[in-house]
């Protein structure tokens, strides 16, 4: 495997290498983000929180503790997850607007432990963390994760799941216990945050506190809003254009944002409920297949 | 064998009592009406059955057991199936995976079976799904499964979640206005409906109606609430002539 790593580092441009590295990476942030926003429709604004805690648990635990990095990751994740489970059980009870403001509020507070948490080196960050994570173990993470979480969202679980997001009373009503999917929608949500926060910080060899502020858990919510609120196309979608479009959009400098912005207020213009947040295989299947001609069966 | 007993119950809302002391017992197999004018408690009286409200006094007894604090999803997996006055559906999911979320309840497979896609998930999964489509026929909106919810028609979404309702496999059924906006064609078919389900599926049935032609026709037993208090109870007969009935809902002359 590390020899496919050296041949593609050889082939590809290490510009676009790190484009998709990152893109692996927000997939699985986003693809957490949308489990507990888009799919189980409880607003968090502080997935950022989540991505750094499992950041500066897997860096601390390779680089002073001596895991492997996949135990360090698993570990970053789990770690994350619990903090989710913590904060879910009484926030989940709040709704909404209430809900985004406890997220924000939690996401703050660690952003400002980490800022004084002496082992993560302060506002300095933590520096000499191992690069381990490579394309290779992104996509295949990333791949799994997309695998799974197809497959949660097809089952039984994943019907309850969009069932809270839709209504809440109807959903008890048919037996879903709403409060403990919810949570555990938050705690699986949060463990991907974790998941995709060790595998930034094994890449980018240097984390601070700043990384992990508000803006990138607005940028990880507007990846699952624009792409589409429940669907897992729909947020690799978004992923892969707020990955890509802050790089494009180089080129005209210092209009950079102002472009971006406006790419997300046209977007929502036209597309209010995400790019593909209402397209179903299903209807394509559908237009498409009119120009077919049923065969007879005899 | 009474399915369904209220002992005293009571509801208040800060100094609104919307329930003052409701007897009741329902009995196995029959269909159960509660009437009673706008604003005298009915709905309450469902959302206590279903515990998304706790009663304030009383007790609520089904199958000689208690469920007064029970959590709705506790009580909707023992067999209290309901439907809701204002439509309350999954508007974003396919129709029939509006019928497949109301077998939660009576369905197993947890989060790692789900994840894992076990071999038992997987026979679960077909189960629900084969179920869910013989209800959609049976309401007859099989050929729409694949829609969204909030694509259908007003009376088809009424019978949308009386499929919903019917997947979680309940002994009792509460139908909160069922009728509410059909025409009278619509009406005949929801009370041959009524009585069809409720012998092919061995159902007790709890309704809350307006329409009287509909009430008297179908059911069993009646009480009627008027300001939270039970006024009458009886067969539709007695109901029709009684004179507390008449006075505060039914009217003089009707």
């Amino acid at each position: 495997m590390n020899g496919l790593d050296a041949a593609i580092t050889q082939y590809i441009d290490p510009y676009y290498l790190r484009i998709m590295i990152l893109l692996g990476i927000n997939i699985i942030l986003a693809l957490g983000l949308n489990l507990i926003t888009g799919v189980t429709g409880q607003l968090s604004m502080g997935h950022a929180g989540f991505m750094s805690i499992g950041a500066y648990t897997s860096a601390i635990l390779s680089m002073q503790f001596g895991f492997s990095y996949l135990m360090a990751l698993l570990a970053g994740a789990a770690v994350a997850a619990f903090f989710g489970f913590l904060i879910g059980i009484p926030t989940l009870r709040l709704e909404g607007d209430y809900l985004a403001m406890v997220t924000i509020g939690f996401a703050e507070i660690i952003r400002v432990f980490f800022l004084n948490f002496e082992p993560g080196g302060k506002a300095v960050g933590l520096s000499g963390i191992p690069q381990h994570t490579n394309f290779i173990t992104v996509w295949l993470i990333a791949l799994l994760i997309i695998a799974l979480n197809t497959r949660l969202l097809k089952s039984r679980m994943g019907r309850a799941f969009y069932a809270i997001r839709e209504n809440e009373i109807a959903a008890a009503s048919t037996g879903i216990d709403t409060t403990r999917l919810k949570i555990l929608a938050f705690t699986a949500g949060s463990f991907l945050g974790g998941l995709g926060g060790g595998l930034y910080s094994h890449y980018m060899y240097y984390i601070n506190p700043q990384d992990f502020g508000f803006m990138k858990s607005i940028e990880l919510l507007n990846m699952v809003i624009l792409g589409g609120m429940g669907s897992i196309p729909g947020t690799i979608l978004g992923s892969f254009i707020l990955t890509l479009a802050p790089e494009m959009l180089r080129i005209v400098a210092e209009y950079r944002l102002l472009f971006y912005g406006a790419l997300l207020v046209i977007l929502m213009i036209f597309r209010p409920n995400g790019i593909l947040g209402d397209v179903r295989i299903y209807d394509l299947k559908k237009r498409w297949g009119r120009k077919e001609v049923k065969t007879c069966q005899s | 064998m009474p399915v369904l007993t209220l002992e005293g119950i009571s509801q208040e809302f800060g100094g609104l009592r919307a329930l003052d002391g409701v007897n009741m017992v329902v009995e196995e197999g029959e269909i159960f009406g509660i009437i009673g004018p706008n604003g005298a408690g009915k709905t309450t009286l469902f959302n206590i059955i279903t515990g998304i409200y706790v009663p304030s006094e009383g007790d609520l007894i089904f199958k000689e057991r208690r469920i007064n604090r029970m959590a709705t999803h506790n009580i909707a997996r023992l067999g209290i199936g309901r439907t809701f006055q204002n439509i309350r559906l999954f508007n974003k999911l396919s129709v029939l995976d509006n019928v497949r979320v109301g077998s939660h309840g009576i369905s197993r497979s947890g989060f790692f079976k789900s994840l894992l896609g076990l071999p038992s998930m997987l026979r679960e999964e077909k189960e629900i799904k084969s179920r869910a489509e013989e209800l959609l026929e049976l309401v007859g909106l099989y050929d729409k499964k694949m829609e969204y919810a909030d694509n259908l028609a007003y009376g088809e979404q009424r019978r949308l979640e009386i499929a919903r309702a019917l997947a979680l496999k309940p002994s009792l059924l509460l139908l909160d206005e069922p009728a509410a906006g059909m025409n009278s064609g619509e009406k005949v078919e929801l009370m041959k409906f009524i009585e069809q389900i409720r012998q092919e599926m061995k159902l007790t049935i709890l309704l809350v109606e307006h329409d009287m032609s509909l009430v008297m026709t179908i059911c069993e037993r009646i009480a009627v609430l008027d300001y939270g208090r039970k006024i009458a109870e009886g067969p539709p007969e007695e109901i029709k002539n009684d004179e507390r009935v008449i006075q505060s809902y039914l009217g003089v002359g009707a």
